[in-house]
């Protein structure tokens, strides 16, 4: 253990006797109390005599260090530490140390809180908007030279969006099928209108729900995924390697996963749908109506328009969840958290920019009559 | 303080990956206070070798006693015992990228020990002062160069003055002015604190200047192909291969038939 006892000399000089060990786990005390001892002789000199310091680690030579730093330069003075632990003491500038020497920089005012969040805002509308007009040139490329697609990575990719997303597909809108139906059927039924619960989730599934709740999961599931994995290789500087190489990022990386989601993204639409049907159908059994009138019944509110009015949607809702995901892994920054923000950011954006292109879509059809 | 008891014995380790042996009947020791240099060419499993004298990895067979304790079977408070003795310094730096350099350095000790917040603060600028970062404590990782990253996780690992510092390729992408600085350092917390130093490393000038002594290992023979003083390997060995790696030369050219 470290021990101090404190003396004063004839002179005036107050002594701070230093023994024992000085580490980490020894020194917090005596550093309390040498720290009280210096403040108490105001205007006294000071020799911390460590005459009978067994060991002293770089915790011990800091507790030496600030008590120097206590005084200006020469009040404090160390006497007698062993000449393995001088050398160690030697090597720092006690007065430079006791300063900070990189300080944080200072907290900005809420209005420049306000002005760098407009700026980053402005920012990334102008990469967003660079983005597409690099994505519409790289897709008219990759139709006009159809082999220049990476179709192995396309394959890939689709496996990936399509067919492994299908249980967790398949699991929600088989239960938004079910809710719905459940949920609109209980009061219906007071009136006798129970069969028409069938109109309802035939035309919000297929016209509006089934294409949304597929692009959020996907934008959840797929655009997370690529943001994630073009982030790792950004900050693996696997795109810089891609760069230099003379090869576009946006043709390598991009462009396969806007295909392989305009491919898979319409057809688990197609396939919420569905589920989203058979969930209702079960639902309303327990309702006492039939499957064959179900289907009769939904046969005769849906038609071709609200089919195709829904359809459609899933083509644009993929580009969007792909697109947005994959610009996010290319502005993904340093450091470990980088590509978690990449991910989340994908997630944010992608849910947001779908609510708002569902809501120009509502406007278009309404306006359109469809 | 005996300095031929060993600290670290290993003890018929072999390592690998699945039913893959890389090193098998791996059998030396690290001296108290004494710099322990593993060399080896590429792919011979050096990083391999410290992963499982850390406990980062189990072993296929045998036993890593760090200051009389195996890391191996320790779990628990044991192994926490044995940790607190050790500090290591990753390859790539593996600072917390969320984390200032001098948050990287404090956290240890705030883990560690139950000293007040300024004088951890004081400590954490020691140790990057020592390793010339003093101006650079509020930096995050990734707003400094891979060398300084280094630097900084040299530090990182002094911050608890562990009794064995563990290195991998400390020097390696250094300048050879910080590489020196390195090179000096060690050898004062060695010489000066009885540290012990157990250090993968391809530097020829940096093994020279530290090195007590060294084990080569070579895939060929699955294990310790040469040990002892390096300059010794350098002039005396028997092994063709050790010459060649100390005095940086290539593989001969193969006689046309």
């Amino acid at each position: 253990m470290a021990a101090l006892a404190i003396s004063d000399t004839p002179d005036g000089r107050r002594v701070l006797s230093l023994s024992g060990r000085l580490d980490a786990t020894t020194i917090r005390r005596v550093w309390a109390e040498g720290r009280q001892a210096i403040a108490a002789a105001p205007g006294r000199r000071v020799v911390v005599d460590a005459a009978n310091v067994d060991y002293c680690d770089g915790a011990g030579i800091a507790l030496l260090v600030d008590l120097i730093a206590q005084r200006k330069a020469g009040e404090v003075q160390v006497a007698h530490l062993a000449p393995a632990f001088e050398t160690l003491l030697e090597q720092f500038d006690v007065h430079e140390l006791a300063q900070d020497r990189d300080p944080p920089p200072p907290r900005r005012s809420a209005i420049e809180e306000v002005g760098v969040l407009a700026a980053g805002i402005g920012q990334d509308l102008r990469e967003q908007i660079v983005f597409i007009g690099e994505v519409a040139a790289a897709l008219v490329y990759a139709i006009r030279h159809p082999m220049s697609i990476r179709w192995k990575d396309v394959w890939r990719i689709c496996e990936r969006v399509g067919a492994d997303a299908l249980p967790i597909v398949a699991l929600i809108s088989f239960l938004l099928g079910v809710i719905l139906a459940f949920q609109s059927a209980i009061p219906m039924r007071r009136f006798g209108a129970e069969i028409f619960v069938a109109d309802l989730i035939g035309l919000a599934m297929l016209r509006e729900l089934g294409p949304l709740m597929t692009a959020i999961l996907l934008a959840g599931r797929s655009g997370a995924a690529f943001a994630a994995e073009i982030g790792t290789m950004t900050v693996n500087q696997e795109v810089d390697a891609l760069t230099t190489m003379g090869l576009d990022p946006v043709r390598f990386l991009v462009t396969p996963r806007i295909i392989a989601a305009l491919l898979m993204t319409p057809l688990l639409t197609l396939f919420a749908d569905l589920i989203s049907l058979v969930g209702g159908a079960i639902t309303l059994q327990s309702f006492s109506i039939p499957y064959v009138t179900f289907i009769h019944e939904v046969e005769g509110i849906v038609d071709y328009s609200d089919f195709m009015a829904g359809f459609v949607k899933s083509f644009v809702f993929a580009v969007l969840i792909a697109g947005i995901g994959c610009l996010r892994g290319l502005q993904t920054s340093a450091g470990a958290s980088a590509v978690g923000d990449a991910a989340t950011r994908a997630v944010v954006s992608g849910i947001v920019l779908l609510v708002a292109v569902d809501g120009i879509f509502a406007v278009i059809y309404y306006v359109l009559d469809i | 303080m005996d300095e031929a008891e060993p600290i670290v014995r290993v003890r018929d380790l072999a390592v690998g990956y699945g039913d893959v042996a890389l090193l098998e009947h791996m059998t030396f020791d690290v001296r108290r206070g004494e710099i322990f240099v593993i060399l080896g060419g590429s792919g011979s499993g050096k990083s391999t070798l410290l992963k499982h004298m850390i406990g980062l990895d189990e072993p296929m067979a045998g036993s890593v006693v760090i200051d009389g304790d195996d890391i191996v079977t320790a779990t628990g408070d044991a192994r926490r015992a044995i940790l607190r003795k050790i500090g290591v310094m990753y390859q790539s730096g593996a600072l917390f990228g969320s984390m200032t350099l001098a948050e990287n350095v404090r956290l240890p000790l705030e883990e560690y020990t139950d000293l007040d917040p300024g004088e951890i603060e004081l400590i954490a600028r020691m140790k990057l002062s020592l390793v010339g970062l003093a101006l650079f404590t509020g930096h995050l990782p990734a707003e400094i160069s891979g060398g300084m990253q280094k630097r900084a996780a040299i530090a990182r690992a002094m911050a608890l003055d562990p009794m064995i510092l563990f290195l991998d390729e400390p020097s390696a992408g250094l300048d050879p002015i910080t590489s020196a600085e390195l090179d000096a350092l060690i050898l004062r917390l060695s010489r000066n604190l009885g540290v012990t130093f157990v250090v993968v490393t391809h530097e020829l000038p940096s093994i020279f200047a530290i090195a007590d002594r060294v084990i080569m290992l070579d895939r060929r023979v699955k294990g310790i192909v040469a040990q002892g003083d390096p300059r010794k390997l350098r002039d005396e060995s028997d092994d063709r291969w050790v010459r060649q790696f100390f005095n940086r030369e290539p593989e001969p050219a193969p006689v046309p038939a």
